[in-house]
């Protein structure tokens, strides 16, 4: 791997002034903060963090579309404030979810359209566009107008979209949001083949699935609430809980039992539930296993039954748990602020 | 997997390019949507018609009912600035093309021309037909004293007129949902002003002057006096002069639209606008 920063960003901060409707003045929402990150040429690298941590902040930063407050960022070597046009001839971006294109145009004609906006010749583009849609499976809806896909296909579309121009540095802002299992997982192997096959190519990634961060990247940087709270390869991150013994149980309903009282055992450092069906999932990331006995005592104290109780290995979101206190599906219906 | 791209055009290829490229969808969109033709040319007759009635009801010289057929054909070009100039780049935020648009290589003005010529090109054939059908349909005479004239008149008009547009788009670029209302409060007071059904000159001299920056009012009235025996009686001022000032709209609008375009860009870019509000 060539050391050399194809991404970089020093105390990158983005404030937003949101106007108020009642009062006439406008309140500041931070959505980015103090970020600095350096990702090498060549890597594949991962943003992990909920639904309005600043990942999508961060990401339209590095492309242009947004000015930061304060600190800077260089994106293959340029300004993203000062040299925008340097840094779009190297870039692009797809977004989970997105509807771009024109929906009267085929799948080929819109991506057509879209090369040309990069400057690549009619007869290229369609030979690219050909290879493309092959690998992704989407060679029989070529010519299908793109307002008559479903959102998995249409997401295809995208990737394609994306991929076609061979950008220097691409952003993936959630790229298998809404996508089926199968979908997503082509696409993911689709997305590591292409960074795998020249080292000269730098992927940021942005995610809210662990699996998806886990399985691809080369480095996670784990973020919320605007910042980076760790930054390592996923290996390395878990590798640090490991002196830590976490335990999935899982009880009969826990009779108005809160996951404060587990909380207050010595060497409980965090508890999770997630309640389910006449059952509840509790999981302990302990200091170490000897915790377990006053865990189950005081589950059993409190009447209610152990159906299953089992040690596993530490995941990124027992990464997540520890440095945000909460899963990541607790933070996302928490009060994390709505982007703007 | 892929190999590398060979050439990507830079410069005014890439211009080119882009221009073609956007300009692609406006021409193919009206083969595949043909319910055009009932919004576009039906309905448009139906105002002419009514104009015609009224006309020959009160015995107005018969030239007016060619002025409101022509009138009634370009129309269509100013519902096509407003709709889907004007207000596009609104449209394309909502629907995530702006963003892309912005973050290529491709220069914005190169994208809203392509938006100008497909949609001018598109729509002359509307144009054409509405003229046509409206010219049988109450038997106007045209009597066109200069082709060339005309050709230039058409050609400075369409070009001031979609500069207007282009300039227009750019600060459409801050707004959200606003734009929808901005364009429908544009589009009766501008037939009332460019004088879509009657002669400008009936104006009062200032208000004519006033409603002559709309590049269509004298174009329209340029276009009438070239191609109507009596048209230039019931011109607002002589052609030559008309053309001077749509040229000097054109310089102005094309000259606007790039830097209004670049600031408004920049300002967005500021204020985090050029995405839609979901993200």
């Amino acid at each position: 791997m060539v050391s050399e920063l194809s991404i970089q960003t020093e105390q990158l901060g983005r404030i937003y002034k949101i106007r108020e409707k009642k009062k006439n003045e406008a309140r500041q929402l931070v959505a980015l903060q103090n970020v600095s990150l350096g990702i090498q040429r060549g890597e594949l690298f991962g943003l992990l963090g909920p639904n309005g941590a600043g990942k999508t902040t961060l990401i339209k930063i590095l492309t242009t579309l947004l000015a930061p407050t304060t600190g800077w960022a260089r994106v293959a070597g340029f300004d993203v404030h000062r040299e925008t046009d340097q840094v779009r001839a190297h870039i692009n971006m797809v977004s989970g979810g997105e509807s771009s294109g024109y929906g009267l145009l085929t799948v080929r004609e819109n991506l057509w359209m879209f090369a040309q906006f990069y400057g690549i010749g009619s007869k290229e583009a369609h030979q690219r566009i050909t290879t493309l849609l092959e690998i992704v499976g989407l060679s029989d809806r070529a010519n299908t107008k793109s307002s008559d896909l479903s959102t998995g296909l249409r997401q295809k579309m995208n990737i394609v979209r994306g991929f076609m121009t061979d950008p220097e540095v691409l952003f993936l802002d959630e790229p298998t949001l809404g996508l089926d299992v199968g979908a997503s997982r082509d696409v993911r192997q689709f997305i590591r083949r292409w960074i795998d096959e020249d080292r000269g190519r730098t992927l940021l990634l942005t995610t809210h699935y662990m699996v998806e961060a886990e399985e691809m990247c080369d480095r996670v940087a784990i973020i919320n609430k605007g910042q980076v709270l760790a930054c390592d390869t996923p290996a390395t991150l878990k590798r640090n809980l490991q002196s830590e013994a976490i335990f999935q149980i899982e009880v009969s309903p826990l009779n108005g039992m809160g996951t404060h009282v587990f909380q207050e055992l010595p060497g409980v450092q965090k508890v999770v539930h997630h309640p389910g069906d006449g059952r509840s999932n509790l999981e302990f990331i302990l200091t170490e296993e000897a915790v377990l006995g006053s865990v189950v005592n005081l589950l059993t104290s409190g009447n209610i039954r152990i159906l299953n109780l089992q040690k596993r290995e530490p995941t990124l979101e027992d990464v997540f748990v520890t440095l945000v206190g909460r899963s990541m599906e607790e933070e996302e219906g928490s009060d994390a602020p709505p982007h703007p | 997997m892929l190999p590398p791209i060979r050439k990507k055009s830079t410069g005014w290829r890439l211009f080119l390019r882009t221009i073609a490229g956007r300009a692609y969808p406006r021409v193919i969109g009206q083969q595949r949507e043909k319910s055009w033709m009932f919004f576009e040319i039906f309905l448009p007759l139906l105002s002419v018609a009514a104009y015609v009635f009224v006309y020959r009801a009160i015995h107005a010289p018969e030239e007016y009912v060619g002025f409101v057929v022509v009138g009634g054909a370009m129309t269509a070009f100013w519902m096509n600035v407003l709709w889907s100039m004007s207000s596009q780049l609104y449209w394309e935020k909502e629907t995530g093309n702006l963003a892309l648009y912005i973050i290529s290589p491709a220069h914005m003005m190169a994208v809203l021309l392509g938006m100008a010529l497909g949609g001018m090109l598109a729509t002359t054939i509307r144009a054409v037909v509405i003229i046509l059908i409206g010219s049988l349909l109450f038997q106007v005479s045209y009597a066109v004293s200069s082709f060339a004239s005309l050709l230039l008149v058409f050609i400075l008009c369409m070009t001031a007129l979609y500069g207007m547009g282009m300039m227009s788009a750019s600060l459409f670029l801050l707004l959200s949902r606003e734009a929808w209302h901005i364009a429908n409060l544009a589009q009766e007071p501008i037939y009332l002003a460019s004088g879509f059904y009657f002669p400008i000159k009936n104006f009062h001299f200032w208000v004519a002057a006033a409603a002559s920056i709309i590049p269509l009012t004298l174009g329209l009235d340029a276009m009438r006096q070239l191609v109507f025996p009596s048209g230039a009686s019931l011109g607002f001022l002589s052609v030559p002069i008309e053309v001077g000032v749509l040229v000097v709209l054109s310089v102005v609008f094309l000259t606007g639209a790039r830097v209004l375009l670049a600031h408004m860009e920049r300002l967005a870019i500021q204020e985090g606008r050029l995405t839609e509000a979901r993200r």
